[in-house]
């Protein structure tokens, strides 16, 4: 513990907008951005299958090269000035989101071990006290190896995976907060 | 990326419960399932950088028209890590309803005026203290549909990124000696009173400006970073 303790969390309410839709990225790569495009649909769902209007969420991704735009991502590998990897997105009052984006390159991981192209996200919404996060990885990829999965026990794995949808470069992932097929969220 | 910090998880008790039953809106939301620990990898120490590109918002008190309606307060204070180091250029932005109590969103049905010359929204980027200042208008308590007679306390919603994913944080700053805090199941969700306390601003002289404003100090404390690299 460090001798200032931390600021609790606490719920985003219901009229966060106001203050946080001046950043709505819904578009993560500006066009010249390298890298393989993808769209990814979705629902957040409650409990009880409902969409969740209010909800908002918040992703964090490499470059197509496996490199974060951030000071402490110091490998050897191109940055692209024109993607942040940051992106905040909001549902809509069906519980519908869609965002665009390239698909990551792979990352480093623990032990040496290369993680699987993934996002990393948040979830706000009211009700929700703390933010969840979870994790998006692509199909297709070799998914064995990842340090993070490896943690899930495999009958949830699928819950981070997003589906292939039905254009080219469609995909589809569910956000589902609680019961039948809850998405795993991780203590992080 | 040998050596690999990361940050520090909170004491039991110091952070909010997923399911917290007083609060409704957590019935069916709150995950059921126990959360998947792991150790942070680069992807979670890292995190957005915003730069110059962010337009600063920091005087909520004046609207298009003149200046908005209410008390005005000057809410400063900084964005700190858990061992006092600053969250540099680090984005911070707020809302709040108005001074009746009543937020610019179409969801908002209180039967309160709106104020055409405030929005409640604003964002700005800390200094290199981690300092950040708002000038705006003390926020009105409001009724909310979560248990008969219900009313939120005076709030402002803060949302802050520190230097990476891990350490993201939305919260809520509340005022000194409100009597509604005691009642409040947002407010009261931490079992820590000592980490509940946190979200309490404290009235400030030193920021208090004569003949404009009353100043309050509410400090973000951010998770601080481990000692030692978890792994190599």
């Amino acid at each position: 513990m460090g001798a200032l303790g931390a600021t609790p969390s606490q719920t985003v309410g219901p009229f966060f907008s106001c203050g946080l839709a001046r950043r709505h990225t819904v578009e993560l790569a500006p066009p010249g951005v390298s890298g393989e495009r993808v769209t990814v649909e979705g629902r957040v769902l409650d409990g009880e299958g409902q969409g969740v209007p209010d909800a908002l969420l918040e992703l964090w991704q490499a470059n197509a090269h496996g490199r974060y735009a951030h000071p402490e991502d110091t490998q050897d590998r191109p940055l692209e000035p024109a993607f942040r990897g940051f992106g905040r997105v909001p549902t809509d009052c069906d519980g519908r989101f869609r965002f665009t984006t390239i698909k990551p390159g792979p990352v480093p991981g623990p032990g040496g071990v290369t993680q699987a192209p993934h996002l990393v996200v948040s979830v706000f919404a009211r009700g929700l006290q703390r933010r969840l996060v979870t994790r998006l990885y692509f199909p297709g990829d070799a998914h064995s190896g990842d340090y993070v999965l490896g943690l899930v026990v495999p009958e949830r794995r699928p819950t981070l995976v997003a589906r292939r949808g039905d254009a080219p470069g469609a995909l589809v992932w569910d956000v589902i907060l609680q019961g039948q097929g809850e998405t795993v969220f991780f203590d992080c | 990326m040998a050596g690999l910090r990361g940050y520090r998880r909170p004491a039991e008790g110091t952070q909010p419960p997923h399911l917290h039953p007083p609060y409704r809106s957590s019935l069916k939301r709150a995950p059921r399932e126990p959360l998947v620990r792991m150790e942070h990898t680069l992807s979670e120490v890292t995190g957005p950088v915003f730069g110059p590109e962010v337009v600063e918002a920091c005087d909520l008190a004046r609207g298009p028209r003149g200046e908005a309606l209410g008390e005005r307060i000057v809410v400063s204070g900084r964005v700190l890590d858990e061992d006092g180091r600053p969250a540099r250029g680090t984005l911070v932005e707020v809302w709040q309803a108005n001074s009746a109590g009543r937020y610019l969103h179409a969801v908002d049905q209180h039967d309160a005026p709106l104020d055409p010359n405030f929005t409640g929204c604003g964002q700005t980027l800390t200094d290199d203290d981690g300092r950040y200042r708002f000038v705006t208008i003390r926020p009105g308590a409001y009724p909310w549909r979560n248990h008969p007679n219900a009313w939120r306390p005076a709030h402002i919603h803060f949302s802050v990124f520190g230097p990476a994913f891990a350490t993201r944080l939305v919260t809520q700053m509340y005022f000194p000696g409100d009597p509604l805090l005691a009642f409040d199941p947002i407010f009261n969700c931490t079992a820590d009173e000592t980490a509940r306390v946190r979200l309490v601003s404290a009235f400030d002289w030193d920021t208090t400006t004569p003949e404009h404003s009353l100043g309050f100090r509410f400090d973000v404390v951010l998770a601080g970073r481990e000692a030692t690299p978890w792994e190599r």
